[in-house]
């Protein structure tokens, strides 16, 4: 049908016009004059959230290349969370570290529109382009204060490894082609399940390049050294948006390349993700029990998280499938209003983000306090928040499918986790303010609306995840 | 010429990108190693496209070509924003943020 042929883009070009209005809006603002810009995104992002559940169960592809499936849509709806959230932060942020306003809103705009790409893409050439249109948006974000030397460091090394990075993903895209002549998916798939019996060692080469590729973008250990240092330098709330939409999205491609096409060899990769999920979950914790700065710390806390994610990729049953979904959800909301958190309390000359500045927050700003605490316990998965259900169905999903050791390991390492999350609260409320430390900043209604929906998802979904639940094991089920 | 020349070639050149980002200091040769690694990718792409008979792998090295431009635009971008704040651009002297 002709007139359907554009279906399956509209989430996506609600993102993209948005952000081209944001840079017209930039472009033709008189010197001073104060534009709603952030407003814009919203509007674009509300548009792309009413397309997607129009769209959802009609599994409309357009081009052949977008695949507007449940689990694309399920994905879609997590990152346009992710973006409304993200723009009612920086509201509050572009203002107080005069940041430029049009250029900031499009830059972010224009990474959810990549990250929407590749959580619909079918086609390995749209996710290469998907990633790189995020990427690009997302180094330049890194560094958005020129004028700060930890930030541009930051922006300097996220840009070195991503590129490195690429160009491992791009070398297995490359190979896939070779050997089954096509980029789309679904002919990657039926060529390879013809094949399964073969381990032909450029397969074998295509699967390994893919995974560096992937594991680079979702931070997995032994490929996550650039992690602390980007998310440590970039100004808060960007952490936040690359944290958890950057990873979100590269999950979903991962899924969809390696449950989808690269099925048939699964027996292949299993092994290999089985390794990086233990070492990645080990090394998130135990580094992080180490940190004194909290955005550093709350980095390897979510290096530690895609580990969890991985473990679900490994279980790959349907419990499992549907809880990597879930789990993306949880952890986005969660770990987003974290560091929501974190980029209200900074101030234009100082981050405040050492662990030491969060002593005797309870008496200053008790409504933060206990925001703050909220998110930390649904971080470290205790009930009744989100985290707890989250990390639940995961490793539920280990154990049915046998894979006793990872869910031992994560349920270990869940347990030290807590401890260093326990610290933050435990200095907020027990610890005595430094004296000579200046009073945190007011914070506005919009970010504090935005913190308030946070926590109502985390606990409101702590409390009555079946519905959710349900309908990401049906979202899953479209596809594989 | 046989396919496999062709693979060896994209093979060798990678190689060639992968020790220069890994050995290099300073941080223009680091973007230099990365280019090569991509271009090398391109020659891949392109002999598997005229080998198989198939122009999608023409089409996606326009992509390719593309994307890498910008990126490398990107790139020296920064670098020449961390020569304005730093004075340097040597990589191991970017050691503000560890840990």
């Amino acid at each position: 049908m002709f007139d359907s042929t554009f279906d399956a883009v509209v989430p996506l070009l609600c993102v993209i016009l948005a952000a081209l209005a944001a840079m017209g809006a930039e472009a033709f603002r008189a010197r001073g004059e104060r534009m709603p810009i952030g407003g814009l995104g919203i509007v674009g992002l509300a548009g792309a959230g009413v397309s997607s559940v129009l769209l959802w169960n009609r599994n409309a592809a357009s081009f052949g290349v977008i695949l507007a499936d449940n689990f694309g849509l399920f994905v879609t709806l997590v990152l346009v969370v992710v973006g409304v959230l993200t723009i009612m932060f920086s509201s509050q942020v572009v203002r107080r570290d005069a940041l430029p306003a049009g250029e900031y809103y499009a830059l972010v705009l224009f990474a959810i529109a990549g990250m929407i790409m590749m959580a619909t893409a079918n086609d390995l050439l749209v996710i290469f382009l998907a990633l790189e249109i995020l990427s690009v948006a997302v180094y330049v974000l890194t560094g958005i204060r020129r004028d700060d030397q930890r930030a541009t460091e930051a922006a300097f090394k996220y840009f070195l490894l991503g590129a490195f990075s690429s160009a491992f993903f791009l070398y297995g895209i490359a190979f896939t082609y070779g050997v089954a002549g096509s980029t789309r998916l679904d002919r990657v798939g039926a060529y390879l399940a013809a094949q399964s019996m073969s381990d032909s060692p450029l397969i074998l080469m295509a699967l390994a390049l893919l995974l560096v590729g992937f594991a680079f973008k979702i931070s997995a250990v032994p490929f996550h050294m650039w992690t602390p240092d980007a998310y440590e330098g970039a100004p808060a709330i960007v952490t936040g948006f690359m944290s958890t939409g950057v990873k979100a999205a590269a999950f979903a491609a991962f899924a969809r390349v390696f449950l989808s096409a690269f099925e048939p060899f699964s027996a292949d990769w299993a092994p290999i993700v089985w390794i990086i999920a233990a070492l990645t979950m080990i090394l998130g914790t135990v580094v992080g029990v180490a940190q004194s700065n909290l955005k550093r710390m709350l980095a390897y806390s979510s290096i530690a998280h895609g580990g969890y994610l991985l473990v679900g990729l490994v279980a790959a049953n349907e419990v499992g499938k549907a809880a990597i979904l879930f789990y993306l959800l949880a952890y986005a909301v969660t770990n987003l209003a974290a560091f929501g958190v974190i980029a209200l309390l900074g101030s234009r000359d100082r981050g405040n983000d050492e662990l030491r500045d969060y002593a005797g927050l309870w008496h200053t700003r008790p409504a933060l306090a206990a925001l703050m605490t909220v998110c930390l316990l649904s971080l470290g998965g205790l009930p009744p928040t989100v985290g707890f259900i989250g990390k639940w169905y995961i490793f539920s999903a280990a154990v049915s499918a046998g894979y006793y050791g990872l869910a031992i390991i994560g349920v270990l390492t869940s347990v030290v986790s807590v401890f260093f999350y326990l610290r933050v609260v435990v200095m907020m409320y027990m610890a005595e303010r430094e004296v000579a430390a200046a009073m945190p900043p007011r914070v506005t209604g919009v970010s504090m609306a935005a913190l308030a929906f946070a926590i109502f998802v985390i606990v409101y979904l702590g409390v009555m995840p079946t519905q959710v639940l349900d309908l990401a094991s049906a979202s899953i089920a479209t596809i594989f | 010429m046989s396919l496999q020349a062709y693979l060896t070639l994209a093979a060798a050149v990678f190689c060639i990108g992968l020790f220069g980002v890994m050995t290099r200091r300073n941080t223009i040769g680091i973007l230099l190693g990365i280019e090569l690694m991509l271009n090398a990718v391109n020659i891949n792409l392109v002999a598997f496209a005229r080998f198989g008979g198939d122009v999608t792998g023409l089409i996606f090295t326009v992509f390719t070509i593309c994307i890498t431009v910008s990126e490398a635009a990107l790139g020296l971008a920064i670098v020449i924003l961390l020569f304005r704040v730093r004075r340097t651009v040597t990589a191991d002297h970017l050691d503000l943020l560890r840990g």
